[in-house]
C-alpha cells in the first residue's frame, strides 16, 4: 500500500531518513533500514574530512517544537567513506548520498564517487544554512545550482536529487533554476538563533544554526505546494514530518515521498515504522489504495 | 524537551590528581549511570555522568580538555548550564555483584555502589594519586589497585577481579572505566558467565540520539547507553579497538 517508485527506484514506503540525522556510519544506517525506514540519505559528505563545529551544535526548543543545529558538516571525507557505504547498503533499502562542495567540479567529483559506492541516488546539498562558503550561500545563486546540477548530471548514470534552502524569497525560481534534476528534495532547515537570557550568548557555538521540527513543518507545505503548482517533477517533501498525517500532508500538497528527521529525536527509531501505520490507517479508512492516488490532491488548479 | 537549567556551584571538593566534585541543587532525578551535558558558555559544552544523587547532587570531573580545565577554574557560587539527565542508567539486578571502577570511571559507579549494600568493590587507577572515592567508600573494605603498585594490588583492575571471580560466586558485573579495560571486563564476564553491564564513554556531540558521533556498531551512546548489558557488549566488535573521530572517521585504539 505505501510502496512507491521514485525515479526508477523502488521504495518499500516513501519515508526517508533525512540527510544528517544517524545517517554517518554504516552500522547506524543498517539500524535505520531495520527499524523501517523506507530509504535513507546519508551525512552531507565533502571532499575533506570535517570535524564539525565545537559543542554546543544543537538546541532543543521546549515542548517537542524542534531542533535547532549548527553541526558544521561534520563528515569523514569522501576516501574514507565507502566502507561506511558498504555496511548501509546491506540494508536492502535504497541509499541516496548526499554530498557538498564548492564548485561544480567538486560536486561531480563527489557525485561520481558516491556512485561508485553504490549510491541509488545522489542528493546535492545545496543548502545547509551554517557552513560558510557551502550549502545555502551556494544554493540561493541560481546560475551556479544551475551549473553544478548540470556537472554532476553529466557525471553519473544515478538519478540526482537537489535539495534546496527554503531561506530565499524565490524558492519557486531556485526549482526552475535547477530543472535538469530528477527531483527536487524540500526543505533543507531554516536559519535561526537561540539566545540563553542567563548566559547572555547563542546557545550554538557557531551562533546561527538550522531551525527543524514541528514548527517548520507549514514552511515546508508551503514549499512544497508553490513548486508542485509551477512543476511535475518529483517532489520529496522534509520538515518536520513527525505523525502520518503530517506525512500526508506533504503529499497532498504535492511530495511524492517525504523524509523523516528530527522525529527520530521526537519519537525515537521506532518513528518510521509508527508513521506508516499511521498512514496506512488513514488510507483504509479513506479508501486510497496508493500514495500516488494523493499526490496533490491539494492542489487548487 | 530539555532546555539548560542553571545550577550554582554550593561546594567544590579535592578527590584525586586532577579530579574534582562540584555540588549543587537542582530538581531532576537523575539515575546512576545517567549523564548530562554541562555547558560553559562560550567555552565548550560536554557530557559528564553524575556522581552524588540526592538533594544535593554533584558531578566529579577529571581535567582533561579545555572545557574540563575551565571547569577546574570555577569557584563555589558559581553558575552551570546544564541539561539532562540522559541516557539509559544502571538496572540494578538482584544478587551478589562486583563493580568495578577504573580511574574516573569510578565517578559514574558512585551512586550505583551506595545503591548495592553487599557488592564487592574494586577501585583502580594507574597510580595511588589517581585512585578516586577510597574515603567515600572506606568502610565498604574496596579492593585497591594500581598499575604501579603504588597502593594495593600490583597489576591492572582486570587481574585483581579475576582473582575474586575465581574465588567468589557473583551475579552481575557493573563497570566503567577505560574501554579496553571494560572491553577485557566483559571477556571476563563471558569466560565465567556472570552477568555484565558498562558505561561506555564515546566522543559525543549532541546527546541526544541525532548526530551518530557516539555510535558504536550502530548503538548509540547517548540514547542506547551510555549502560549497555552483556549481549550488547558481546556484539561490539568496535569496543575497546575503533573509535570514531569528531569528524566521524574510524580510528583504531592504540
Amino acid at each position: 500500500m505505501l510502496e512507491i517508485e521514485l525515479n526508477g527506484i523502488r521504495f518499500r514506503n516513501p519515508l526517508i531518513l533525512a540527510s544528517g540525522i544517524l545517517d554517518e556510519s554504516g552500522e547506524t544506517m543498517l539500524r535505520v533500514a531495520r527499524a523501517g525506514a523506507g530509504g535513507i540519505v546519508t551525512k552531507s559528505i565533502g571532499m575533506k574530512e570535517r570535524a564539525g563545529y565545537e559543542n554546543p551544535v544543537v538546541y532543543e526548543l521546549p515542548d517537542s517544537q524542534g531542533l535547532l543545529n549548527a553541526i558544521g558538516l561534520a563528515n569523514p571525507g569522501i576516501a574514507n567513506y565507502g566502507e561506511e557505504m558498504r555496511i548501509a547498503k546491506g540494508g536492502g533499502v535504497p541509499i541516496i548520498g548526499s554530498i557538498f562542495g564548492s564548485t561544480p567540479e567538486e560536486f561531480a567529483f563527489l557525485a561520481r564517487r558516491m556512485e561508485e559506492y553504490g549510491a541509488d541516488a545522489i542528493e546535492l546539498n545545496l543548502s545547509c544554512p551554517h557552513a560558510k562558503g557551502y550549502g545555502m550561500e551556494v544554493g540561493v545563486d541560481k546560475e551556479l545550482v544551475e551549473e553544478i546540477v548540470g556537472e554532476v548530471k553529466k557525471s553519473v548514470r544515478i538519478p540526482v536529487w537537489a535539495k534546496l534552502t527554503p531561506n530565499t524569497h524565490d524558492i519557486v525560481g531556485i526549482a526552475k533554476s535547477v530543472e535538469k534534476a530528477d527531483a527536487l528534495v524540500l526543505i533543507n532547515t531554516v536559519r535561526g538563533m537561540a539566545i540563553d537570557v542567563d548566559a547572555r550568548v547563542p546557545v550554538l557555538s557557531n551562533r546561527f544554526g538550522g531551525l527543524s521540527g514541528p514548527c517548520i513543518k507549514p514552511i515546508g507545505v508551503r514549499a512544497v505546494y508553490e513548486v508542485r503548482a509551477e512543476m511535475e517533477k518529483p517532489i520529496v517533501g522534509v520538515g518536520g514530518i513527525t505523525t502520518g498525517r503530517d506525512a500526508l500532508e506533504y503529499i497532498m500538497a504535492g511530495a511524492n515521498a517525504v523524509q523523516i528527521g528530527t522525529a527520530v529525536y521526537l519519537r525515537g527509531l521506532e518513528v518510521f515504522s509508527l508513521i506508516a501505520k499511521e498512514m496506512e490507517e488513514w488510507m483504509e479508512r479513506n479508501g486510497v489504495e496508493s500514495i500516488d492516488e494523493i499526490v496533490g490532491a491539494a492542489q487548487r488548479r | 524537551m530539555r532546555m539548560y537549567h542553571v545550577v550554582e556551584i554550593e561546594e567544590i571538593h579535592e578527590e584525586a590528581k586532577d579530579v574534582r566534585t562540584f555540588l549543587f541543587r537542582d530538581s531532576s532525578e537523575p539515575k546512576p549511570g545517567q549523564f548530562y551535558m554541562i555547558w560553559l558558555p562560550g567555552v565548550d559544552e560536554f557530557p559528564m555522568s553524575i556522581s552524588h544523587i540526592g538533594e544535593v547532587k554533584g558531578f566529579t570531573v577529571k581535567k582533561i580538555g579545555a572545557g574540563t580545565a575551565r571547569m577546574h577554574e570555577l569557584r563555589e557560587g558559581d553558575k552551570l548550564w546544564i541539561r539532562g539527565p540522559y541516557g539509559r542508567g544502571f538496572e540494578i539486578i538482584p544478587g551478589r555483584a562486583l563493580v568495578v571502577g577504573g580511574g574516573s570511571g569510578m565517578a559514574t559507579l558512585a551512586p550505583l555502589i551506595e545503591m548495592l549494600p553487599n557488592a564487592d568493590i574494586v577501585i583502580a587507577a594507574r597510580t595511588r594519586d589517581e585512585l578516586l572515592f577510597l574515603e567515600r567508600f572506606r568502610e565498604r573494605k574496596p579492593w585497591i589497585a594500581t598499575d604501579d603498585g603504588s597502593l594495593g594490588f600490583k597489576g591492572f583492575a582486570t587481574q585483581l577481579a579475576e582473582n575474586l571471580l575465581q574465588d567468589r560466586e557473583y551475579d552481575v558485573i557493573y563497570t566503567c572505566g577505560p574501554e579496553p579495560m571494560m572491553l577485557a571486563m566483559v571477556n571476563l564476564a563471558r569466560k565465567y558467565s556472570v552477568g555484565i553491564q558498562a558505561s561506555l564513554e564515546r566522543y559525543m556531540k549532541c546527546g541526544i540520539g541525532i548526530c551518530d558521533s557516539c555510535s558504536i556498531n550502530g548503538y548509540r551512546v547517548c540514547v542506547d547507553g551510555p549502560v549497555f548489558h552483556a549481549e550488547e557488549l558481546f556484539s561490539m566488535t568496535e569496543l575497546g579497538k575503533v573509535r570514531r573521530a569528531p569528524s566521524g572517521r574510524k580510528e583504531v585504539m592504540r
